[in-house]
């Protein structure tokens, strides 16, 4: 029996770094897979080209810092930014564009701030929002779910997509994105908001095809299993349920309060929920350990900040979709939040009480 | 001798106004677009800092101290507005094309901060060689930056010299890549500001290892610290 000299708190969690990144990334899988099978296998080819990009990266930075390569490689963080920003990118974009956005993410955002634990920025969405800058057309290419796809990809043709933007039998990326009716199909957020912007109002919008049940076609299956996904990453204790109850709430009750007032020109409640990257941000993204907020308050401060950023974005903002900004956005508020949120020592009385 | 060596070092590397000193930091940011963007503001902020330089090295034994910013001001607006009508008249395009950048130079600290630093208290002929100096660091700099940013933003070099130089320098255009699509974030602010931070970075490791060789070479031991924390 060893004697372990530990400072307070005596009781945590035994969990490592390597641990918990492993175990959030394996809540994703749910989502990989529903992505996959719902979206083409492009996700899968995507996520090969990310980790393998980060560890080149990580390796490559760990050694001019004289830093030990196979220890930091070994606790899986890397790993975890080139999932997120693989599945969170268009499943047919071009190859460079996953390998400029993951050797950015661990690079510039992660490494040069001093490695894990010390960057500002999220790197995942720091990396999502570089490429969506600089590549905008790219960044938009999302083929519509594969029961609305005129053409059916088979796995070598996400390959040749991926490579070389025509599929193997010769199809262009604009005509794999065309429906069944022949008409080029957007995600059902920037359906949506073109749509409003034309000035049709909801309901006309609704007839679509990309619109199923009160979300989009795929993406309803998809956030449930981000949600899934979140949940048991929640019940394993890996991620305090503060910032996704916030995030989800915070828009939940902006949308509502708006689909209330004017029920022709904001989508409901529920939509915003399903939508998008809803659920992988609330629960995969903005639980970040690193740059979210780390007082109980400040989660809630934090996640409510980024639920309303979307909304506001969403609907009056350039993009379709929000949540990179909003979380990027909420990180630089996260040092101002911890500030005015610490938690009282144990001994000492609250502010107030000492009046 | 040893002044025109000393003041060369310093303008171009040791006290470069770009990466040391940080002065200029807008027009350097904002213009680096591309290397002929570049080298038109370089230019004609070297012409401008040469103009104030030695006009306050000439005028500084009969300006009371007090009065001596506003007379400085003074000296570099009017330059900078002869500039700014010149570039008007012969580079019209390029003229155009940096904008509002160059009546901004007047703002550029490193004009007035050279003024006031060394101009101001030095004879004519040091404080032309200091702007020159100056000047061309500051150059180098913007040169560097715009390369960097138009080859990852546009995988060209010298693209629109022409504007600067005349006809014959369509020929300068080098095209060293073509890609459907642009890096645009080279091309845009961020782009600047992560360019330059690579360069200063850049600049830190050259200076890291000329020091670590000279105390290699001087034979200097480090003495075993005992107390307090170790560096």
């Amino acid at each position: 029996m060893s004697f372990k000299i530990a400072s307070s708190p005596h009781q945590h969690n035994q969990r490592s770094t390597a641990q918990i990144m492993r175990l959030v990334t394996l809540a994703c899988l749910p989502g990989i897979i529903l992505q996959a099978v719902m979206f083409g296998y492009g996700v899968i080819i995507q996520l090969a080209l990310a980790i393998i990009t980060a560890w080149c990266s990580e390796a490559l930075i760990l050694r001019l810092r004289n830093k030990p390569v196979l220890a930091r490689l070994k606790d899986n963080s890397a790993l975890l930014t080139a999932v997120l920003l693989a599945i969170a990118i268009p499943p047919y974009a071009p190859w460079w564009l996953i390998v400029i956005g993951t050797a950015f993410a661990i690079i510039m955002v992660k490494q040069l701030y001093g490695g894990l634990g010390n960057n500002i920025f999220n790197p995942a969405m720091a990396a999502y929002v570089l490429l969506l800058v600089s590549f905008p057309l790219q960044m938009t290419q999302w083929l519509p779910p594969l029961s609305l796809q005129s053409i059916s990809l088979t796995p070598l043709d996400a390959v040749c997509s991926i490579f070389s933007q025509f599929s193997c039998s010769g199809f262009s990326l604009s005509q794999l994105q065309s429906g069944i009716d022949g008409i080029s199909m957007a995600t059902p957020l920037d359906t949506l908001r073109t749509d409003l912007n034309r000035g049709l109002t909801l309901d006309e919008s609704w007839q679509r095809p990309v619109f199923f049940a009160f979300a989009g076609t795929g993406w309803l299956w998809l956030n449930l299993a981000y949600l899934a996904g979140g949940l048991l990453l929640i019940q394993q204790k890996i991620i305090s349920w503060r910032i996704p109850v916030a995030v989800l709430g915070s828009l939940f009750v902006l949308a509502a309060v708006s689909s209330l007032a004017s029920s022709d020109t904001f989508a409901g409640p529920l939509f915003h929920l399903f939508s998008g990257g809803t659920m992988l941000a609330a629960f995969f993204i903005a639980t970040d350990p690193v740059s979210a907020s780390t007082t109980d308050k400040g989660r809630l401060y934090y996640g409510a900040l980024i639920g309303m950023l979307v909304f506001l974005i969403r609907n009056f903002g350039g993009y379709p979709d929000a949540y990179a900004f909003a979380i990027l956005l909420a990180n630089m508020t996260v040092p101002l939040i911890d500030y005015y949120t610490r938690p009282r020592t144990y001994g000492h009385r609250a502010r107030s009480e000492l009046k | 001798m040893s002044q025109v060596k000393e003041l060369t070092i310093q303008g171009l590397w040791k006290n470069n106004p770009g990466l040391v000193q940080l002065l200029g930091l807008c027009p350097l940011l904002a213009v680096t677009a591309t290397v002929t963007n570049a080298l038109g503001l370089g230019l004609a902020t070297l012409l401008v800092l040469l103009g104030s330089n030695v006009a306050v090295s000439l005028v500084r034994n009969h300006v009371a101290n007090e009065i001596r910013i506003p007379v400085f001001v003074l000296i570099i607006a009017s330059l900078v507005t002869a500039v700014e009508l010149l570039m008007n008249a012969y580079t019209y395009d390029l003229y155009l094309s940096l904008g509002i950048f160059i009546p901004l130079i007047v703002t550029n600290c490193a004009i007035i901060g050279r003024a006031e630093a060394f101009a101001s208290k030095n004879a004519v002929l040091p404080s032309a060689i200091d702007a020159i100096m100056m000047g061309l660091g500051f150059l180098l700099v913007l040169l560097v930056l715009g390369a960097m940013r138009e080859i990852l933003g546009q995988g060209t070099l010298f693209d629109g010299a022409d504007l600067l130089l005349g006809d014959w320098a369509k020929a300068l255009r080098i095209e060293l890549f073509t890609v459907d699509s642009h890096f645009l974030l080279a091309m845009l602010p961020p782009g600047a500001f992560l360019g330059m931070g690579l360069l200063i970075a850049l600049k830190n490791v050259i200076d890291n290892k000329i020091k670590q060789k000279q105390a290699v070479e001087k034979g200097s031991i480090a003495r075993a610290r005992v107390t307090g924390a170790a560096q």
